[in-house]
């Protein structure tokens, strides 16, 4: 507990410090950075000892001044989990910030950027310890804030403002929902705390003697409020304006972490009702993350395919693979509404292991799109090409992360899909009714989320790095520093040992199903950790991937053997180079080459009327046509056509109240004069007692 | 492990060209013309391998991996389909996943080393192959899904020992309907009529051949043989369904060698049928094999259900 305050201390220290020397932008950063590397080494110590014993840090609580709250930290499995992500990934994304933040040095101050770096990842790490209802808001609001002023760091461009406004409305109306939540939290208690109490005033009590109904208004209320910051649809839109506006290497914090606390949150809450006697969610909680899931994948990944901006394309990205963690989550679910404890264990695991595989990936893929956007002046696709020669140190890694992101062996993607596709297809045979067709349809939107992902990094890898260049600033792609190559092989490199050391994972996994699902310990090692044998129906997750990396290891050895065996065919053989066959056109131009847009093409037409894909078209008429251009643009539907309307709903009818805003002061004094009448009359009169006088006395 | 099926194997890499002499003989048939020799596929992969190479000067290393992941991936994804009287060289619950994701990562690096070479045909074919598979891959995976249903099974080789004759009596129709959706997904994958042409020789109307025009030497080599592979392997997953189940007639030599022809007949049957498809039909124009591949998909969907509600 103490290096975890620790932790923060640094954070925020190194924060102010880099703040006080923002006159000299190399020693602010170099600052900044080494503090968020030092937490996380500091970090690293408590995370792994609970990750590797699978015992929780006994939770201490702190006096706080402030009334209902109280300092209450505590570090289980879950927690630690998650805050493993708070402390790899950002610290990483920090030493690529260092070089990268280099270009904008001679004229902007870097020290307030980096101030509220270190901010928003203190409170993350504030976000994953908080025991405490109030104590978790604060952190909670710490992260959202300090990083609205990360998005706006290039305030000088109108789209960032717009940018950062979104977020900003986006990030309080889910708070919003937040906050009713944590006060439905507190019903019956004059505090917020998540802890146990020996008096029975805890929090399971608390949520057992609810009346009934409230814990599904709850649950709707975390979906809602977690599901933004998260990213499910149709809560998402902030995201795809923040991504790609947000400076350099910070989208990589926002997807790759920030947005997993939203994940965390959700699964908080349910391990505090899961906590109670004989509770078993609905039915519909399951199925309706499946269907935020299977929106979230589906016209995720199809609206990411139809943009060409590679940043944006991976935020709608990082919506896909939410809605693969959400399907996962529903799943799990599922089972703990049926009593089916495989079901639950194994959905969970997958959930939770997508959850570390995205935040690697997306993070590679995020720094990746920054490098190149540093080396090149551009992000968007159809101006790329050819990187893979000009920029090895950063394309390589950056291929390597996209095969992993489509979900394909043997990278860390295809393990946690393969679990989360495992757990839906066994138990779609023992569900029945609306269970087993949210089960179906998680599947088949997996299917179709998996094959329609290769489509998109197909494109994002062979349009942006490979081929020639496709323009001037393609061709002159800058190397970048040594500090921005490093972060990116070390994440590759976790991809593909995440992957190949799935098996090893699980173990660690398991404490942290436990403390979702609270189930006896030794049905989760019985689904995740007992090996099988040949004779046995083998399927504790453990044993299946042993079973799949067997496959993979050998896929590997199989390509090294067939490199060695061309290599051997091609000694002594002339060996030459030449032009690419053009059908026998000698001059090819790079600009003859397939555009994103035109890679898109096909699919674009055939869902256009989905993802309501604009086309512009000027078509060569006439005897003597000179010019002709197509020009596509996906704008998001969610965006235009269900939120401007529903917002200017909203706007119409509150302008209809406008005549209770007169500006007359002494009617004001009236409204409030006339409010506290009332209240008074509702709490002596009428009203039940308000709960702050009876504490302890369930409701 | 089940070393066992190594035999099967090592007859699988050695057989698997041959299918493609029947598929052409078949079509030589129906033309009227004599037909390439028997052993023609294996005259061509002796000749590739023992070429040079000319690469792009626009290629990188992707353009090389290409063909070695693909032939790699295809070669795994064979061991986890059964052959013969026993268990696939490698089973577990949930290799039906494991077994299409292969054959997505085969075409991911065929993919991209098309586009490694900056030519837009290969780039046309590129986006329609990514378009075709994303359509199949419901289809396919779909289709496996429901079998598991019927079977309570989720690995390939304990299907095939599942699917017996009272399975096919009790759910005849969540079969017939994933056979035939299977065998759209045989047919696109491995670019046949009446989604693809092999014959064609016209860049602009390619899809597969397309993408492959810059490969040479024994990367062309490997290429051609990884399709025979994936020819051989898909089809197999057909076979596996139509053909009895593990067959005992006390010498496992002779058990293995009658449920090994069988299989190897079912094979060469469905080479005929190709063969046969492609010369009594002309390929669908582009625009209308989604189409086909959305009703593959619906047939698989519908399988689910049935299996579900009516079996």
């Amino acid at each position: 507990m103490d290096l975890l305050l620790a932790a923060i201390g640094v954070l925020l220290v190194s924060g102010i410090a880099s703040l006080l020397v923002r006159n000299d932008s190399r020693q602010s950063s170099r600052v900044a950075a080494t503090g968020v590397v030092a937490a996380a080494v500091l970090g690293l110590k408590p995370v792994y000892s609970v990750l590797s014993s699978g015992q929780a840090l006994p939770t201490a609580i702190y006096p706080w001044s402030v009334p209902i709250g109280s300092i209450a930290i505590g570090l289980d499995v879950l927690s630690a989990w998650f805050l493993l992500l708070v402390l790899i990934v950002p610290s990483l994304a920090a030493t690529f910030g260092c070089e990268f933040l280099k270009a904008f040095a001679p004229r902007k101050s870097l020290g307030g950027s980096w101030f509220f770096y270190n901010l928003s990842i203190a409170g993350m790490v504030g976000v994953t310890i908080a025991r405490d209802g109030l104590l978790f808001l604060v952190a909670w609001e710490m992260m959202a804030l300090a990083s609205y002023f990360l998005v706006v760091f290039e305030h000088e461009r109108e789209d960032v403002r717009e940018a950062g406004w979104t977020y900003l409305v986006a990030s309080h109306l889910g708070t919003a929902f937040l906050l009713a939540l944590f006060i439905m939290f507190g019903q019956g208690s004059d505090s917020l705390d998540f802890i146990e109490t020996a008096s029975g005033t805890g929090i399971t009590q608390r949520l057992a003697d609810a009346p009934s109904g409230t814990l599904d208004v709850m649950f709707v209320l975390a979906v809602v409020g977690f599901g933004t910051k998260a990213g499910f649809m149709p809560f998402h839109v902030w995201l795809p304006e923040t991504y790609p506006a947000a400076v350099g290497h910070t989208p990589a914090v926002l997807s790759g972490v920030m947005s997993k606390m939203g994940i965390y949150g959700l699964l908080r809450v349910l391990s505090l009702f899961m906590k109670i006697e004989g509770f078993l969610p609905p039915t519909w909680w399951g199925c309706l993350l499946i269907l935020i899931g299977m929106v979230s994948g589906v016209l995720g990944i199809l609206t990411a395919v139809a943009q060409h901006d590679l940043r944006r394309i991976l935020a709608y990205s990082s919506i896909e693979n939410i809605g693969i963690i959400c399907i996962g989550l529903g799943t799990g679910l599922l089972g703990m509404s049926s009593q089916n404890a495989g079901m639950a264990i194994l959905g969970l695991a997958g959930a939770l292991f997508h959850v570390l595989n995205h935040s690697l990936f997306k993070g590679l893929l995020f720094l990746g799109a920054a490098a190149v956007e540093q080396s090149t002046g551009t992000g968007n696709l159809n101006r790329l090409g050819g990187l893979l020669k000009q920029i090895p140190g950063v394309a390589i890694p950056f291929v390597i992360g996209s095969v992993a992101i489509s979900g394909l062996p043997p990278f860390n993607g295809f393990a946690s899909e393969f679990l989360i596709y495992f757990t839906a297809l066994r138990e779609e045979l023992a569900l029945t009714g609306a269970s087993a067709v949210a089960a179906l349809s998680g599947i088949a939107a997996l299917t179709l989320i998996g094959g329609i992902a290769a489509y998109c990094f197909t494109m994002v890898v062979g349009i942006g790095f490979l081929g020639a260049p496709r323009t001037p600033a393609a061709a002159s792609a800058r190397p970048v520093g040594l500090l921005m190559q490093v972060p990116l092989w070390i994440l590759a490199a976790a991809c593909l040992a995440a992957g190949l050391l799935s098996p090893r994972i699980m173990p660690i996994l398991a404490p942290a199903v436990e403390n979702v699902t609270h189930l006896p310990g030794i049905e989760i090692s019985r689904y995740l950790l007992e090996t099988g044998s040949e004779s046995q129906d083998i399927f504790s997750a453990q044993a299946l991937l042993e079973q799949v990396v067997l496959v993979t290891g050998s896929l590997l050895l199989v390509i090294i053997v067939l490199a060695l065996i061309r290599q051997q065919l091609l000694n002594g053989r002339e060996v030459t180079e030449s032009g690419t066959w053009g059908c026998g056109y000698l001059k090819p131009e790079s600009t003859m080459q397939y555009t994103g847009s035109s890679f898109a093409q096909p699919l674009v037409d055939l869902i256009g009327s989905v993802l309501q894909t604009r086309k512009n078209v000027v078509l060569p008429i006439g005897l003597f046509a000179k010019t002709a251009s197509l020009r596509t643009s996906t704008p998001d539907i969610n965006r235009e056509y269900l939120y401007a309307p529903v917002f200017r709903g909203v706007w119409g009818i509150i302008l209809k109240l406008r005549w209770l805003q007169h500006g007359r002061l002494h009617l004001y004094v009236l409204y409030i004069a006339i409010t506290i009448m009332l209240l008074l009359l509702w709490s002596f009169g009428f009203g039940e007692s308000p709960p702050t006088t009876s504490p302890g006395d369930p409701l | 492990m089940n070393l066992n099926s190594l035999p099967s194997l090592l007859l699988a890499l050695a057989c698997a060209p041959f299918l493609l002499t029947v598929i052409n003989r078949t079509k030589a048939f129906f033309a009227g013309r004599q037909g390439p020799m028997w052993f023609q596929p294996y005259y061509d992969l002796w000749k590739l391998m023992h070429k040079g190479a000319v690469y792009s000067r626009t290629t990188s290393w992707v353009f090389r991996a290409g063909p070695i992941v693909g032939l790699a991936s295809v070669m795994m994804a064979l061991t986890l389909v059964p052959f013969g009287d026993s268990p696939a060289l490698l089973h577990f619950s949930g290799d039906i996943i494991l077994f299409a994701y292969l054959l997505g990562l085969m075409r991911f690096f065929t993919v991209i080393a098309a586009l490694d070479t900056g030519s837009s045909f290969e780039g046309m074919g590129a986006t329609r192959e990514v378009l075709y598979s994303a359509l199949a891959e419901p289809a396919l995976i779909l289709g496996l899904a429901s079998i598991a249903r019927v079977t309570k099974t989720l690995s390939i080789s304990e299907m095939q020992d599942a699917v017996t004759l009272e399975v096919w009596r009790d759910s005849g129709m969540v079969l017939a309907a994933v056979v035939a959706a299977l065998i759209v997904v045989f047919l696109t994958e491995n670019a046949r009529v009446p989604v693809d042409d092999p014959n064609t020789h016209l860049e602009l109307t390619m899809i597969h051949e397309v993408m492959v025009l810059d490969h040479s030497g024994p990367d062309f080599g490997f290429i051609l043989y990884g399709a025979a592979l994936k020819l051989w392997v898909l089809g197999l997953l057909i076979v596996d369904l139509l053909s009895p189940p593990h067959l005992n007639f006390g010498n496992p030599v002779v058990s293995w060698l009658v449920s090994a022809s069988l299989d190897l007949g079912g094979l060469l049957l469905l080479a005929v049928v190709v063969g046969t498809i492609e010369s009594v039909i002309a390929r669908l124009r582009l625009i209308r094999i989604p189409q086909l591949l959305v009703g593959a998909m619906a047939l698989s969907a519908l399988s689910l259900v049935l299996g579900r509600w009516g079996g």
